[in-house]
């Protein structure tokens, strides 16, 4: 295994399974915010689920996990990025045509995950760390004191500006996971001619679940 | 006049190479390492002999003018690779291979030499098979074969439309091992200027390397070129845009006699040529001959109104149709060899039936609606789809639908540097492999046996034979390069290069080559006279006058100058050009690929005149304004009868 | 096919050395028939600038017939030209209309330095052959050819990994000027076949190391390299090294 993280394929390696790994998080997280829309009005479902969450041991492990998951995919997505920089050389071309080559997203990796690492940040500073750290509103179920997770959410959530700078981070989240739900596979070595376009497909299926199941619910506040 | 002997072994045709083989000297494994050797070229011959070489443990160095050894032209070869295995279990052995190459080739080859290739030729699949190359295979996972022309069973290897090209990396693959593992040294884009010789024997080459313009020489205990055909002479033909007779010619000047610059051949399946602007023809395989029938229409007002575009392939009739070698050689049919099959084709539109709308009209049809109803499109796609497909992007045309037009293009040239059986030329310790020497294919090449005869040279012919030679050289000190002697070559070098560059003219050097290959095709190509050949030996002479005072080179010498290297190539093209027209005009009968309007048979078949000229004619350089000197070496048939080539019944 | 003359403008890098800036130098070429291919338009080009006195385009070429990979060159935004499944040889003026500007430029990338206008340095392919490319069985030692039966379509898809001709496409498209795609190739023509197994393992280490050493970038699987590759090689052969690096890593 010497040298093996070091090389192009280690690095990408490490790439790719980082990012399955947020791939199955983001279901997880998806499963605990459709709850939401279970009781909307009290939120007493999705208060328990956060609870649960957030206080469960296996959470307790997989918080840092998920921490070094992400720490991971960026770190390795930027030293990977600067050294195909690097690799192209230094003259540019003129003229490049790639539309009919490659898709824009395949392209953009780079910056889409800027984006959506920009996204995440907001995204921490208006959940994570106001649970975390600050002073998120409490509330009792079933005579057990915890957060109002919910209350806290879906006042935001009635921002119609802040659905929307939500919702653009979802839709270049799908353009990076357009890419990479089967490039994490074609990496890993699981892929042939066969199986590129059903895993495509089932990339495709994943995305457009994640990014509809994560819209609808900023959606269902803003409307109703 | 210089010693033609052939050194042919003792003993049956059959137990020559063995016996060869069991009393010839050896180096031992520490003297190798003392031995250089230096390989020009690195096609198949080339390639295959400096990995086998250094395998071995001789130290070897290998040039090449590509920027990659992977890129010589033997990559291109299409169709297959023959070899007397018979899998097919239809009758095959290494006499019949034998016996059909030789046959193929008119009986101008030499007996024991075309034995030995038919010999070894079952070990090249297997080496190359071992290699990883990717020979088409059977469903039960054996190795498939397919038929070529010229011959009545099925033992072509074929990988796809590709075979060369597998073949090439195979043998590349095994001679980057070696430079992995420090045996050969590999100098890409750098191109032999000269043989050194030193004491009457080979030491070295002359090079010059073709991104700096430096002149510079290397010492080899022995030297072996296999830099391929002069086939781009005519201009047109359809080598790589670089190939070249210049190491070869630089050797015939040093001493390497030139055997049967006459014996070209000429391909009947390429695109026909378009138009002046025209680089190169493009090959169409052989192969597709097995399924695609060649016709003309028999109305000369079909023909006509094809040419003008009135009328379409489709509209002609079957019955208006004249499949002209299914007609004329019924046995074999449009699987005739390929000089039979080019010059009928000549005939055809010589007489007016050409198809193509071209300046000389000259084109047939080769037509898949047979093939296709016969076998549907999926199995002609299977066999063919690559080749459709490169059909369709030159010339805009689908062959599934319409038939392809293909006419004759200069494909190969049998001639070449004269050696013996040891591959050894006539200047010692300077050996000559693959298509650049003369021995095996006689006057005309079947189809499938230039790669065979290639790797023979490269794999198991030189490694054993150069060794004879080598035996009692591991103690010749190496002479360095700072020697008088290497020191004058690149000095005469030098001065070459300097007078192409003086000349300071107004002509391409491109413009040169297009006049010469015109006189070239017009009156030394496929149907010859004694009067043309006359005429374009006067007019060669007058164009290489105008070239040495006209031919316009821009740049300098110590940088890339593609013309100036396209200007020493056309040099030597136009003095062998002229050696090939005085090959052509002595050679006064009919055979293979050489065909002389004025010896041939009341049908218009090629007439051979074994009592006289049943001899290798191996020409001698005497000087530049000198006329060569003719040597015989005389072809002696032990054991094979010989026979005028019938291609009209199955005998 | 309907063949007629067009005119067209042509913007051409030049660069007089490795160590030269470069730039784009414009000409001009009227009736060029159709049926021409694009490298004898750039003879006829080349034909026009010696009579003018000036230098030809310096540019890579030989077989001109698709199979030697000589021949490259970066035509109006893609490797080979605006056309799949050819190198710029097989392409025709055909593709071209009437009054087009064609924009040409060299391969670019680290590992592909120019070595004068349009000819640039790929022996660092070369070099990744050397790592480990090959079997290693010496002339003469080889078995019966059919003592080792393969899969037909074993056989037909290590044929599709060595249809590659190394022409460098696929590095000069890459948006990281990798060469996995070459790499895939040569590492699964080799790996597909039996007598290319023994040494798989070592092959595929030897060979993406060199290849990270010259400098190439690493895959990201945009997939632009098998649309451009002359010879459709597919990215599922970089699929395959990449199993072949995890497994050869895993047993290490």
């Amino acid at each position: 295994m010497k040298g093996f993280l070091s090389s192009s394929i280690g690095k990408k390696l490490l790439m790719s399974l980082s990012g399955l790994f947020l791939i199955v998080f983001l279901l997880v997280h998806l499963g605990v915010n459709l709850t939401m829309l279970f009781d909307p009005i009290d939120g007493t479902v999705y208060n328990k689920a956060a609870n649960f969450m957030g206080t469960n041991p296996i959470m307790k492990v997989m918080e840092p996990l998920l921490a070094l998951g992400f720490f991971l995919h960026i770190l390795y997505g930027i030293i990977v990025q600067l050294n195909n920089w690097k690799a192209r050389g230094s003259s540019k071309y003129a003229v490049v045509d790639q539309k009919d080559s490659s898709t824009w997203a395949s392209r953009n990796m780079i910056w889409l995950g800027v984006f959506v690492f920009t996204f995440l940040i907001v995204h921490i500073i208006n959940y994570y760390a106001v649970l975390k750290f600050g002073q998120p509103p409490s509330t009792h179920v079933d005579g057990v004191e915890m957060h109002n997770t919910f209350k806290l959410v879906s006042d935001l959530f009635e921002i119609w500006w802040y659905d929307l700078i939500y919702i653009i981070g979802f839709i270049a989240l799908g353009l990076h996971l357009h890419h990479a739900f089967w490039s994490a596979f074609q990496t890993l070595g699981l892929n042939n001619k066969i199986w590129r376009r059903r895993l495509e497909i089932i990339g495709d299926i994943y995305t457009i679940v994640v990014v509809a199941g994560f819209t609808i619910i900023p959606l269902y506040f803003l409307i109703f | 006049m210089i010693n033609l002997d052939a050194k042919i072994p003792q003993g049956k045709l059959a137990e020559k190479w063995t016996n060869y083989k069991e009393n010839q000297k050896l180096v031992s494994p520490n003297n190798k390492r003392k031995l250089d050797i230096i390989v020009i070229g690195t096609g198949l011959a080339g390639a295959s002999a400096a990995a086998s070489l250094a395998e071995m443990g001789f130290n070897v160095k290998v040039f090449c003018y590509q920027d990659s050894p992977r890129r010589a032209h033997s990559i291109a070869a299409q169709g297959g690779i023959n070899a007397a295995k018979n899998y097919q279990n239809d009758g095959d052995s290494t006499y019949r291979l034998y016996y059909d190459t030789i046959k193929g080739g008119d009986y101008r080859s030499r007996e024991s030499n075309v034995f030995r290739l038919a010999e070894v030729s079952a070990n090249i699949i297997d080496q190359s098979v071992a290699q990883g190359v990717p020979f088409g295979r059977e469903y039960g996972g054996t190795l498939a074969n397919r038929s070529f022309g010229g011959v009545l069973v099925s033992r072509t290897f074929y990988a796809r439309g590709a075979t060369g090209q597998q073949l090439l990396l195979g043998a590349y693959s095994g001679l980057n091992r070696q430079i992995a593992l420090g045996k050969v040294e590999s100098f890409p884009r750098t191109e032999m200027m000269d043989v050194v010789v030193i004491d009457g024997r080979a030491r070295g080459v002359v090079v010059r390397n073709l991104i700096t313009g430096k002149v510079s020489s290397h010492f080899g205990h022995a030297v072996a070129i296999g830099s391929g055909g002069y086939g781009n002479v005519f201009f047109l033909s359809t080598n790589a845009m670089g190939s070249n007779g210049s190491a070869i010619w630089k050797a015939y000047k040093k001493g390497a006699a030139f055997a049967n610059p006459a014996f070209v051949q000429i391909h009947p399946t390429a695109i026909p040529q378009h138009g002046d602007y025209q680089s190169k023809l493009t090959l169409m395989s052989e192969s597709l001959r097995n399924d695609g029938r060649i016709w003309v229409p028999n109305k000369l007002e079909d023909a006509e109104a094809i040419r003008l575009g009135q009328k379409k392939p489709a509209d002609i009739a079957d019955d208006d149709r004249d499949f002209y070698l299914e007609r004329r050689y019924p046995a074999f049919g449009n699987l005739v060899p390929r000089d039979v099959a080019a010059r009928a084709a000549k005939e055809r539109c010589d007489k007016g039936y050409g198809i193509e709308n071209n300046a000389t009209k000259e084109g047939v049809f080769l037509d898949f609606k047979y093939a296709i109803d016969r076998l549907g499109q999926k199995t002609i796609e299977e066999r063919y789809g690559n080749l459709f497909q490169m059909y369709e992007k030159i010339t805009g045309d689908n062959p599934y639908e319409t038939p392809m037009k293909i006419y004759p293009a200069v494909h190969y040239t049998m001639g070449g540097l004269w050696v013996d059986y040891e591959l050894q030329s006539t200047l010692p310790g300077l050996f000559i492999i693959g298509e650049a020497n003369f021995s095996d294919h006689g006057a005309n090449r079947l189809g499938a046996s230039a790669l065979m005869q290639g790797l023979a040279d490269g794999y198991f012919v030189l490694p054993y034979t150069i060794q004879n030679y080598l035996a009692d050289q591991f103690d010749v000190k190496r002479i360095s390069t700072d020697s008088d002697e290497f020191k004058a070559a690149e000095n005469s070098v030098k001065a070459h290069i300097n007078r192409l560059m003086n000349v300071k003219g107004k002509k391409s050097v491109d413009s040169f080559h297009r006049d010469l290959g015109k006189i070239m095709w017009d009156k030394v190509g496929m149907a010859r006279t004694a009067t043309k050949l006359k005429e374009a030996i006067e007019e060669i002479k007058i164009l290489k006058k105008e070239f040495w005072e006209n031919v316009e080179i821009p740049g300098d010498t110590n940088t890339i100058n593609v013309e100036l290297e396209k200007a020493n190539r056309v040099a030597d093209f136009l003095e062998l050009g002229e050696l090939m027209a005085r090959d052509a005009l002595n050679r006064e009968e009919s055979c293979g690929g050489h065909y002389r309007e004025e010896y041939q048979t009341p049908e218009g078949e090629a007439l051979r005149r074994d009592d006289e000229f049943m001899y290798v004619a191996a020409w001698e350089y005497t000087g530049d304004e000198k006329e060569p000197i003719l040597n015989k070496e005389k072809l002696v048939f032990e054991e094979t009868e010989v026979k005028v080539r019938n291609y009209k019944t199955a005998k | 096919m309907s063949d007629k003359n067009i005119n067209i403008k042509l913007k051409v890098w030049r660069q007089n050395g490795p160590n030269d800036a470069g730039r784009f130098d414009n000409y001009e070429m009227n009736e060029i028939p159709t049926a021409a291919s694009f490298l004898e338009m750039m003879d006829m080009l080349n034909e026009k600038l010696l009579g003018e006195g000036k230098e030809p385009i310096s540019f890579d070429h030989d077989c001109r017939e698709g199979i030697c990979g000589a021949c490259s060159m970066f035509i109006n935004g893609r490797a080979h030209g605006p056309d799949n499944a050819v190198t710029t040889c097989q392409l025709h003026m055909r593709k071209f209309k009437d009054g087009d500007t064609i924009t040409i430029e060299p391969w670019r990338a680290k590992a592909f330095p120019v070595i004068k206008d349009l000819m640039v340095d790929r022996y660092s392919l070369d070099l990744i052959q050397q790592a480990g490319g090959y079997v290693s069985v010496n002339t003469g030692s080889a078995p019966d050819a059919n003592s080792m039966p393969i899969h037909k379509d074993i056989a037909e898809e290590a044929f599709d990994a060595a249809a590659c001709i190394g022409c460098g496409a696929c590095v000069a498209t890459c948006k990281n000027g990798s060469a996995m795609l070459f790499v895939g190739a040569k590492v699964s023509h080799l790996a597909l076949l039996p007598q290319g197994k023994i040494e798989a393992k070592e092959r595929a280490q030897k060979m993406l190391a060199k290849m990270d050493e010259l400098g190439f970038g690493s895959c990201s699987n945009t997939g632009a390299c098998e649309v451009e590759c002359p010879k459709e090689v597919s990215i599922s052969f970089i699929a395959r090294l990449n199993r072949e690096y995890l497994v050869a890593n895993l047993k290490d």
